[in-house]
């Protein structure tokens, strides 16, 4: 059986929409507030003592031809 | 008057033409980095003495970060940072005499949170007798997903002011001299561009995303510091010039870090960074981290760092002869090395008797070693005794170390 282009077309565009929606749709989160007792410990901290890591860091870039993008995760100040 | 310029460069300086902004990056970090999407940092002071020893220089100073919520949704905080350096380094020997000097940095910011997002804004002044740099910043988190994902996107600006110091023959003074182009100062400006993302992805990993665009337009060289190039039959086999760098910049970098809470309660946590730019530097970092509490009160931590790095592409050692391309440098920092790094540090947290106001205090240590191997850097103090271009491949070795006191309150 052959399938009409304009046929294929539209059964393509319906996928196409429909994969669209899903994605727009918010996920469920699937680790539950109540599982996430470990990130609450400050040693799941990327950034545990800022003070520290940063002077560290200053150490290296200083001495480095690299910078920036050096952790920090979800930091306020857009310095990662 | 006359003056004689006195090349001062060491590696500190030497990174003043990078790390003025650099330190202004970290500086961010500093401040803002706590703040999650819609959750304040805690209010909390530190106060640590460093210590940097290696390669015939000394860098040490105080650094204090004080953080203060201001009712539900307002977060300051201020950090005093100083650099006090005594240095006699290989670029130092080389091209002149060895020196102490002082950089100061002064920053504060604040940090607003409106629901599901937090606001950060601030502003960084960092001052040492030849280099004048400011920064201000603007960055906002959005946390999604029902909190799993928290979103960074931040801009940031900075204006520099280079000088170049010598020394006045008549008074003896140091005094800024003028640039090759008759000028008393440079100038360079700087943006940032960055976008973070921070991903829950099992109630024992989470993943943390960083990009970040730099641009940099004006004076990027460093005054002090020289290229040699080959003059057979003339002094040691080389001769110096001044270094002459590209006016632009611009670099990308991408990283990617991993934590994992293992079963016993302690942590895990694996990056990788990439970077390049327009110069030609190509770099690699991977770093493995471990945390163990112990008891009650203690916490320790390991750490083991890889850097590797290509060249830019106008660095040479040792240049066949005199203004031998239109731009050239000499800075090791653009040579091609590899380093490693070892670390560990100890914690200990601790009650205050009798001072209500403090809820958590933690008295701290750590000390790192540095090894960097150089592939195309040579030791040009040993000219004489090789011939030029033969000397050994320079390595530096280097002692790091921290202690700092901190409390929550």
């Amino acid at each position: 059986m052959r399938i009409a282009p304009v046929k294929l077309m539209r059964a393509v565009t319906a996928a196409l929409l429909l994969a669209a929606l899903a994605g727009c749709a918010a996920p469920t989160p699937w680790v539950k507030p109540y599982e996430r007792e470990h990130f609450a410990d400050p040693i799941m901290s990327f950034n545990r003592d800022p003070v520290s890591s940063t002077y560290l860091q200053h150490v290296f870039e200083t001495r480095e031809g690299a910078r920036g993008a050096t952790g920090s995760v979800g930091g306020g100040c857009g310095c990662n | 008057m006359q003056l004689t310029p006195e090349a001062r460069c060491a590696q500190t300086r030497c990174a003043a033409r990078l790390s003025p902004f650099t330190r202004t990056l970290l500086t961010l970090c500093v401040i803002a980095a706590p703040a999650l999407g819609g959750v304040l940092p805690e209010d909390r002071a530190d106060v640590l003495w460093h210590s940097y020893s290696g390669g015939d220089i000394t860098i040490q100073g105080p650094s204090v970060l004080v953080r203060k919520k201001v009712g539900d949704n307002l977060s300051l905080s201020a950090n005093y940072y100083e650099d006090m350096i005594s240095s006699a380094s290989i670029d130092v020997k080389l091209s002149a005499s060895p020196y102490h000097e002082k950089r100061e940095q002064w920053s504060g910011g604040a940090d607003y949170t409106h629901g599901k997002s937090t606001y950060s804004a601030g502003f960084i002044t960092s001052k040492e007798p030849d280099y004048k740099a400011n920064t201000s910043y603007f960055a906002v988190s959005q946390d999604m997903f029902g909190d799993l994902t928290t979103l960074t996107l931040g801009y940031r600006r900075g204006w520099d002011r280079v000088f170049k110091d010598g020394k006045d023959i008549a008074t003896g003074q140091i005094v800024h001299v003028p640039f090759n182009n008759g000028l008393s100062q440079a100038i360079a400006d700087h943006r940032g561009y960055s976008l973070s993302l921070s991903q829950i992805l099992t109630r024992n990993a989470i993943l943390g995303f960083n990009y970040e665009l730099l641009t940099d337009q004006g004076y990027l060289a460093n005054p002090y510091r020289e290229i040699r190039f080959l003059s057979p039959g003339v002094g040691l086999g080389f001769s110096k010039a001044p270094q002459v760098y590209p006016n632009t910049r611009t670099s990308n970098a991408a990283s990617a870090q991993l934590k994992y809470y293992l079963p016993y309660r302690a942590a895990l946590t694996g990056q990788y960074r990439f970077f390049h730019d327009t110069w030609g530097v190509l770099a690699h970092t991977v770093e493995l981290d471990y945390t163990h509490p112990a008891g009650k009160h203690w916490i320790f931590d390991g750490s083991l760092r890889y850097y590797t790095q290509k060249h830019a592409d106008f660095y040479s050692d040792l240049f066949p002869r005199a203004n031998y391309q239109n731009f050239m440098a000499r800075d090791r920092e653009l040579a091609a090395f590899h380093s490693y790094t070892v670390g560990a540090g100890a914690s200990y947290q601790f009650m205050v008797p009798g001072v209500h106001w403090i809820s958590k205090s933690s008295a701290n240590v750590r000390v790192d070693h540095l090894l960097v191997d150089y592939s195309d850097f040579r030791d040009a103090l040993l000219a004489g005794t090789y011939g030029a271009g033969n000397e050994p491949l320079y390595k530096l070795n280097a002692n790091i170390f921290q202690v700092f006191v901190s409390i929550w309150f």
